[in-house]
């Protein structure tokens, strides 16, 4: 079946089985990096992409429910010429281990910044409650994504 | 795939500067005008210097520590450096990647051959000059003639050479004035962290090779479980599917698409019935078990297995484990490709050589027919499913040559079938004197080994596939490992001296349940019943915990990180205790050999509930010389959580039948919003030798939440996780 939807910025169409993982479809179709397999059931947030400016898990979501969505991932965030103030804070504060859960950590960071510009450290962690980070990078993620915030508040 | 080979002959105008670690094995540096195996570093004429570690990237830093050695070696900017993955084709043979002894063991020999590489171009450039070499010197590469510069560079003596030059370090006698340190020291930023920021393909998963196949396998339910029936029911006629395999108890299954190999692995596993050992032992009691199950008993220190007494007074304490999971956040894969006899494998295990040895064996390859390359996955803190995914995907791509096929493991499946840490036991006692002074000390450790790597053809019965193959390959007996590092008795041995000791471990004879090695082996439940029992004949004698340590301490480094400790975590001011708030304190040396840490930890014990809310932990490690501060402080802080995780968080489940951890919502771990202030201090020895760090804030965190939780609400836990239960605060 023929799908359509925007991905990182652009238009595309593609012909798939309407029931795949989303996940599948972007990493192994549109070979993007960005989202990763954790689980597959919803409980580690690797996978997350946002959608439509909502982090949303790509594990579990069948590939027709981003018709005509627009789906960004980690890659649609920023790139080394011109990065997201969260892949920036990353860098700065060398903020992981192994780096597998950062795309879903700063997927999800980057929907609550949209929400809420200037959040307290106690709401970084409650929006991250969700996602898995095995290496015990988070007092450095946490760090990244404040200083993220006071960086993008600094530019307005 | 960085680096290929071709290019890597075809590059005009280097030098190469081999050398081999002690204990690993010496490779031809330099055949016909090539430069086959054993290269180190590879300075080229372009000004890029390429190094070739044995050891891997695990998410750990290692890449970036060693480039900021060859930097300061050679005196070049870290930007010009890149790292090789190991590849059984070029890489040298160090055989694992783990116990935190890769900057210990490398590092001083990338050093001095950057330094002899740097040598070596001075010298050729002080004759190009008709200088004296004591003329020359050079920053970044240019050539620096009585301080000034000239036009002359590394990099433009490689290109007019025009030769591929291959210093032997091993055959050098150089003299080597140290140079200063100028990376060395310093926090460099990690080089591998834009790269995944931005999703430049950094993980094993970005791998995508051209008409790649999908595989997945389908597990047994449980360990020694047999097929009763083979029925493959739907799954050879759905979507996709292109192959079957079985081979005794092994099941997998090809297909074009990933998501069509799940659904026909999952068809297969409701189809096929199998016949259930159920025979693991009660977790209730899994304590138990591991005392009363025949053993190896040792002597580790004292002359023999019987307690010692000395007439003090007496105290005594039981401390247990249970089995922990690796749980890495990527389920383990592989990608394998078998075409004309030739089998290359892409894995995120921790030693290419030695995967390489074990796959052949099991698959009866001839070993130069097989090449194992490797590109990191998430962190795995040890041996995790990793060369099973590599030696099950071999297994397949021989079943189905000419296209790659990519294996990848559910979450079910790593959490069920990766090896675990062990359980453990420990019975401790001991006598103190009037002067509150320990005078004899018996400790008992009961566990089941730490390792079971298939580290050789010997050991390759230890892959899954080896055993669930239709002519299985036997299972090793379980090992232990030498003092001084040890396995189950790892850091079994007190840092403290005391007038009589003696330690015994107990190594089960069986392994009922898979286990290898995890993230500090013994140590962490060493540390942890170690560290909590001293706490406990303190409290015995009303004394501060942190003086009666350094009461029994002769170490001077480890006095005066203890002293440190009290220093910055404000240890004079902690609050008095039953009050709900806890400070607790853990410490050890690593091995008792390597780097020391010690922690402080507060908390708070709901009294309602007896909820732990982990506040804060000031730790202070001594790592010897430092490569990367930053570095080090990452790990430490990494290890204090994964530690507190394990600690206050994580039991493998398991009935009979069966392991029931197979998710995160049956294993859970510690999330963000637990996540407490963590402040991690490092002492100043820049004349010691640098020491691995990775491990070693394992024991001493679990020990400082235990005695946190005790000084808080009067509870002492002696089995882990660390559940309080409600209780009646004192009101201060
Ligand atoms: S992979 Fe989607 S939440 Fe874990
Ligand atoms: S950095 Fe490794 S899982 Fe988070």
């Amino acid at each position: 079946m023929k799908l359509a939807f925007t991905i990182n910025g652009q238009e595309i169409e593609i012909d798939v089985d309407p029931d795949t993982p989303l996940l599948d479809v972007l990493r192994n179709d549109l070979e993007l990096n960005g989202p990763k397999f954790g689980c597959g059931l919803a409980q580690c947030g690797a996978c997350a992409v946002s959608i439509g400016g909502k982090s949303v898990r790509s594990c579990v979501t069948p590939v027709r429910a981003v018709a005509g969505r627009l789906v960004v991932t980690l890659e649609g965030l920023g790139t080394a010429d011109a990065p997201h103030p969260l892949q920036q804070g990353f860098i700065d504060e060398q903020a992981l281990q192994c780096g597998y859960c950062v795309n879903g950590v700063i997927i999800t960071a980057a929907a609550l910044l949209d929400r809420n510009p200037n959040p307290t450290e106690a709401e970084v962690k409650s929006e991250l409650a969700g996602h898995l980070c095995r290496c015990g990078a988070q007092p450095r993620m946490i760090r990244a994504i404040l200083r993220a915030a006071s960086s993008a508040a600094g530019q307005k | 795939m960085k680096t290929s080979r071709r290019q890597f002959l075809q590059a005009t105008g280097s030098l190469v500067v081999c050398f081999s670690l002690p204990g690993c094995a010496k490779q031809s540096a330099s055949g016909a005008g090539t430069t086959a195996l054993g290269n180190r570093i590879l300075i080229n004429w372009d000004g890029r210097v390429t190094v070739y570690p044995g050891k891997v990237e695990l998410g750990q830093g290692i890449g970036t520590a060693i480039a900021q050695l060859v930097a300061d070696g050679l005196s070049i900017d870290i930007g010009r450096i890149s790292l090789a993955d190991v590849d059984t084709d070029f890489s040298p043979n160090e055989s694992y990647t783990y116990s935190s002894i890769s900057i210990q063991q490398s590092g001083p020999a990338f050093a001095r051959a950057a330094q002899i590489g740097r040598r070596h171009l001075l010298q050729r450039a002080a004759s190009m000059l008709g200088a004296d070499l004591l003329d020359v010197s050079s920053v970044d590469g240019q050539i620096v003639l009585r301080g000034k510069a000239t036009n002359t560079s590394y990099w433009t003596l490689l290109r007019e050479a025009n030769t591929h030059d291959v210093v032997d370090v091993d055959d050098v006698a150089v003299d080597l004035q140290g140079d200063a340190d100028v990376a060395v020291g310093n926090s460099i930023a990690r080089l591998d962290i834009p790269d995944k920021v931005f999703a430049l393909g950094s993980f094993i998963q970005d791998i995508r090779l051209p008409k790649m196949v999908h595989a997945r396998i389908v597990c047994p339910p449980a360990e020694r479980a047999t097929i009763a029936t083979y029925n493959v029911g739907t799954a050879e006629s759905m979507s996709g599917v292109q192959k079957i395999i079985r081979d005794g108890n092994f099941v997998a299954v090809v297909a074009q698409r990933e998501q069509q190999a799940r659904l026909a692995a999952n068809e297969l596993s409701q189809s096929i019935e199998w016949h259930v050992a159920g025979d693991l032992p009660d977790a209730q009691h899994i304590h138990d078990w591991l005392s009363d199950t025949p053993s190896t008993v040792s002597n580790v220190v004292g002359g023999s297995a019987k307690p010692i007494g000395s007439g003090g007074e007496k105290h005594s304490a039981t401390y247990t484990r249970p089995f922990h999971a690796h749980a890495s956040i990527a389920p383990s894969m592989a990608i394998a490709f078998f075409r004309d006899g030739q089998l290359t494998i892409w894995s995120h295990a921790q030693g290419m050589y030695p995967l390489r040895t074990a796959i052949a064996h099991t698959l009866r390859m001839d070993v130069d027919k097989v090449r194992c390359i490797y590109k990191q996955s998430a962190g795995c803190y040890g041996h995790n499913g990793a060369d099973d995914a590599a030696c099950e995907a071999a297994a397949i791509a021989l079943e189905f040559p000419n296209v790659p096929v990519r294996l990848q493991w559910e979450r079910a499946d790593e959490f069920a079938w990766e090896p675990y840490g062990s359980a453990m036991k420990i019975d401790v006692s001991a006598d103190l004197d009037d002067d509150s002074m320990v005078t004899a000390w018996n400790y008992d450790v009961f566990s089941c080994a730490h390792t079971s790597r298939p580290r050789d053809a010997a050991n390759a019965g230890n892959f899954i596939y080896a055993q669930h193959k239709a002519n299985p390959l036997p299972i090793p007996a379980p090992r232990s490992i030498p003092q001084p590092a040890g396995g189950e008795d790892r850091n079994a041995v007190p840092l403290y001296e005391f007038a009589a000791t003696n330690v015994v471990k107990h190594l089960a004879s069986s392994m009922p349940i898979r286990v290898s090695s995890l993230r500090g082996l013994g140590a962490y439940a060493n540390v942890f019943a170690i560290e909590s029992f001293m706490d406990e004949l303190a409290g015995a004698r009303n004394v501060d915990p942190l003086g009666f340590r350094l009461a029994h301490l002769g170490d001077d480094r480890a006095k005066e990180l203890l002293t440190k400790l009290a220093d910055v975590s404000g240890w004079s001011t902690r609050p008095k205790g039953g009050t709900g708030i806890g400070w607790g304190l853990g410490f050890a040396q690593f091995k008792n050999l390597s780097s020391y840490v010690g922690v402080v930890f507060e908390l708070t014990v709901a009294p309602s509930t007896g909820r732990i809310e982990l506040r804060r932990a000031v730790a202070v490690c001594d790592a010897g010389k430092i490569v990367n501060p930053d570095g080090v402080v990452a790990q430490i802080e990494g290890g204090i959580i994964q530690s507190a995780s394990w600690t206050i968080k994580e039991c493998l489940q398991f009935s009979k039948n069966q392991i029931t951890s197979r998710d995160w919502a049956s294993y859970p771990i510690l999330r963000f919003d637990e996540i407490p202030q963590i402040e991690v201090h490092l002492m100043q020895r820049s004349n010691h030798k640098s020491l691995g760090v990775g491990e070693s804030a394992q024991g001493p965190t679990a020990a400082a939440i235990a005695n946190a939780v005790s000084h808080a609400c009067s509870q002492r836990i002696r089995n882990l996780p660390i559940k309080a239960s409600a209780y009646d605060k004192i009101v201060s």
